[in-house]
């Protein structure tokens, strides 16, 4: 069936045959460009998402202090509740077997600058464990270490953009800068994928700044790391001990909704999981709407086709087509159009993705991409069913009686 | 050549059937010219296609060159055409994206003959035909002469045991009728077998042999002096 003769039959049946050609391929190429295309556009849908969602760890809940509204065991109600460095140490000694890492983080905005450079940023004092909360990527240098926190050292760690502010393309490790009056020595720099934000931030030890601000032991907020191990119900369940137990100790009602907040991004990502899942399913049905589309397009097409072709197949018949002739014409020349235009459309759809990378942002389509797997399959999906859709109008052409269709006129 | 023994033919119209053939004998020798003669309904198709393989007889045999048809499939029906049987149509019948020379060498394909030999071979046949030079001409290129002359190229390229003609001349006017029965004619002077369906009398009167058919039965079928076509091509 494929020996070298054949090929050069369809070839020239191909070439000859330029509008019926043009019409099987453009419509399997456009189905595999629309599929390819709308699959990156929701793959980019997802992406954007993430972005938004998931440039920090999933594992972590922030607690935040707030102001009591509600008396409780002879406190007055608006009062302001503190952390300070004892909370650290009893959540840390109250649940071992829930916590991975805990750290404070004292958040102040300072002016910061080196030689005539000068710029205000977010100064945090925190701990070292605060690198795996906010899945800070240290470029050169190092991160804030337990040394540094018992020491309580002027060393700061400096986003990527404070650097090249303050610096230019000059290397800042080693040198001195000015945080809100105080020298600090720069021991690192790091990257964040969280947008510029979070790249325009200086780290340095919460004990230093504690240490400036008339050696106080105020810790602002607190980042705790869970076991990721422990699960969703695990970090729901100590969600709520974690919220008993400063309650407890800060004296706070149990019902009063602002004396302490835990921000439990296990929730939100329970929820954000939800919604990348149902995007992921509207992508699914709008690439399998347009895949069977594509289907429907060449199935028209092959009837067509084997319409067109009943007397030229009745003509052959009659000179000594078997019926396997006949419907392997029809077949291997739909598959090869299928096939190269199918491939054809593909690569262009893919090409095009590629090159729209972040242009689309303001439409929350980022980075749009398909799996090649994906595309290749999809593909596959259109030729086979292609080759279907052809064979059974093949099959009928090649059942009828040449004379049949030589008197089709 | 050919042998026709009690042959039986009936279409199913609804409840209704109708008896096409009935019961028809004769026999064809090798290098024979035959007119099948009749009117519109009296069968000479049916039997041109039972001939052919196309059809299928109800009852009755039919041998070809010794070889009983029968039980035959799609497949093994397309075979033996290919061997035996050379066709020409009323409506030449030629695939209008291919030219001249790929025309005729299409029964060789399906013979699986090489593309170089089939290509000679076509050639050798165009060329008896007379187009030779009209090789790489598409169809809708050719007048109508022309075209059923490389029908006829086609039907010979094969080597058939027996060519089947249907009205042959039904499209083309007088002239060129005795252009294509001339060469006919010098076909059969080469000895090969000749089926001629047609309904005017001058065309079968360029045949050997007249066969005239009236709802299904022979009514005649005498030896005639042939005319030549010839003498009518200036």
């Amino acid at each position: 069936m494929l020996n070298r003769d054949n090929w050069k039959e369809i070839f020239e049946t191909i070439q000859k045959n330029k509008l019926r050609t043009f019409l099987s391929g453009f419509t399997v190429a456009l189905g595999i460009l629309i599929f390819v295309v709308l699959f990156g556009f929701g793959n980019g849908l997802i992406n954007t998402f993430d972005d938004f969602f998931g440039n920090d760890a999933t594992n972590v809940f922030y607690v935040f202090p707030g102001r009591t509204t509600m008396p409780y065991k002879g406190y007055k109600s608006n009062r302001v509740i503190e952390f300070d460095n004892s909370d650290l140490a009893d959540i840390e000694k109250n649940f071992p077997l829930f916590l991975e890492y805990i750290s404070p983080r004292i958040t102040r905005q300072d002016t910061v600058s080196y030689l005539n450079e000068s710029n205000s940023y977010r100064t945090l004092g925190v701990g070292p464990a605060h690198q795996f909360s906010e899945m800070t990527i240290i470029m050169k240098g190092r991160y804030l270490n337990n040394q540094d926190i018992k020491n309580k050292t002027k060393y700061a760690v400096i986003g990527r953009l404070v650097e090249e502010d303050l610096f230019g393309a000059k290397n800042s490790l080693g040198k001195y800068i000015d945080v809100g009056g105080s020298s600090f020595k720069v021991v690192g720099v790091f990257q964040d994928d969280g947008g510029d934000n979070e790249e325009r931030i200086v780290y340095i030890p919460y004990t230093t700044q504690q240490l400036i601000e008339k050696n106080t032991d105020k810790i602002g907020q607190i980042v705790v790391g869970f076991k990721p191990q422990i699960g969703y119900a695990g970090a729901m369940a100590f969600d709520k001990s974690l919220d008993q137990f400063i309650r407890s100790k800060k004296f706070i009602n149990p019902k009063d909704q602002n004396g302490v907040f835990i921000r439990n991004v296990a929730d939100q990502l329970k929820q954000n999981q939800q919604f990348a899942r149902v995007l992921q399913i509207i992508v699914g049905f709008v690439a399998f709407g347009t895949i069977i589309a594509g289907i429907i397009g060449i199935s028209n097409i092959m009837v067509f086709v084997v319409k067109e072709r009943t007397k030229e197949l009745g003509i052959r018949k009659a000179l000594g087509a078997t019926p396997k002739a006949v419907i392997g014409t029809i077949l291997l020349e739909s598959v090869f159009i299928t096939t190269v235009s199918g491939f054809i459309g593909m690569l262009i759809g893919i090409v095009i993705l590629s090159s729209l990378g972040d242009k689309l942002k303001d439409f929350f389509i980022t980075n749009p991409y398909i799996d090649t797997s994906v595309a290749i399959s999809a593909t596959f999906v259109l030729i086979i069913f292609g080759a279907i859709a052809g064979y059974v109008p093949a099959r009928r052409a090649a059942r009828i009686k040449p004379i049949v269709a030589l008197r089709d006129e | 050549m050919i042998e026709i023994k009690d042959l039986h033919k009936s279409y199913k119209m609804g409840s209704n059937s109708l008896h096409v053939l009935k019961g028809l004998n004769f026999s064809i020798d090798e290098g024979e010219l035959v007119a099948i003669m009749g009117s519109s309904g009296s069968g000479k198709s049916t039997l041109l296609n039972i001939l052919g393989m196309l059809d299928e007889a109800d009852s009755g045999s039919y041998t070809l060159d010794g070889v009983p048809i029968k039980d035959l499939n799609e497949t093994k029906a397309a075979k033996y055409r290919n061997k035996f049987l050379g066709f020409v149509f009323q409506s030449f019948n030629l695939i209008n994206y291919k030219s001249a020379m790929e025309n005729v060498a299409l029964p060789l394909y399906y013979q699986k003959v090489p593309r170089k030999e089939r290509e000679e071979k076509a050639l050798k046949y165009l060329a008896q035909v007379g187009l030779k030079e009209w090789a790489t001409h598409l169809p809708n290129e050719l007048s109508g002469g022309q075209k059923q002359r490389v029908a006829i190229a086609r039907a010979m390229a094969a080597e058939p045991k027996v060519l089947l003609a249907d009205e042959p001349t039904g499209a083309l006017d007088s002239k060129t009728s005795y252009e294509v029965m001339d060469l006919i004619q010098n076909i059969n002077d080469k000895g090969n077998t000749i089926l001629v369906v047609t309904h005017e009398e001058d065309i079968a009167h360029m045949c050997k042999r007249i066969v005239h058919l009236k709802d299904g039965v022979i009514v005649e079928d005498k030896k005639v002096e042939q005319v030549r076509a010839a003498q009518y091509v200036k």
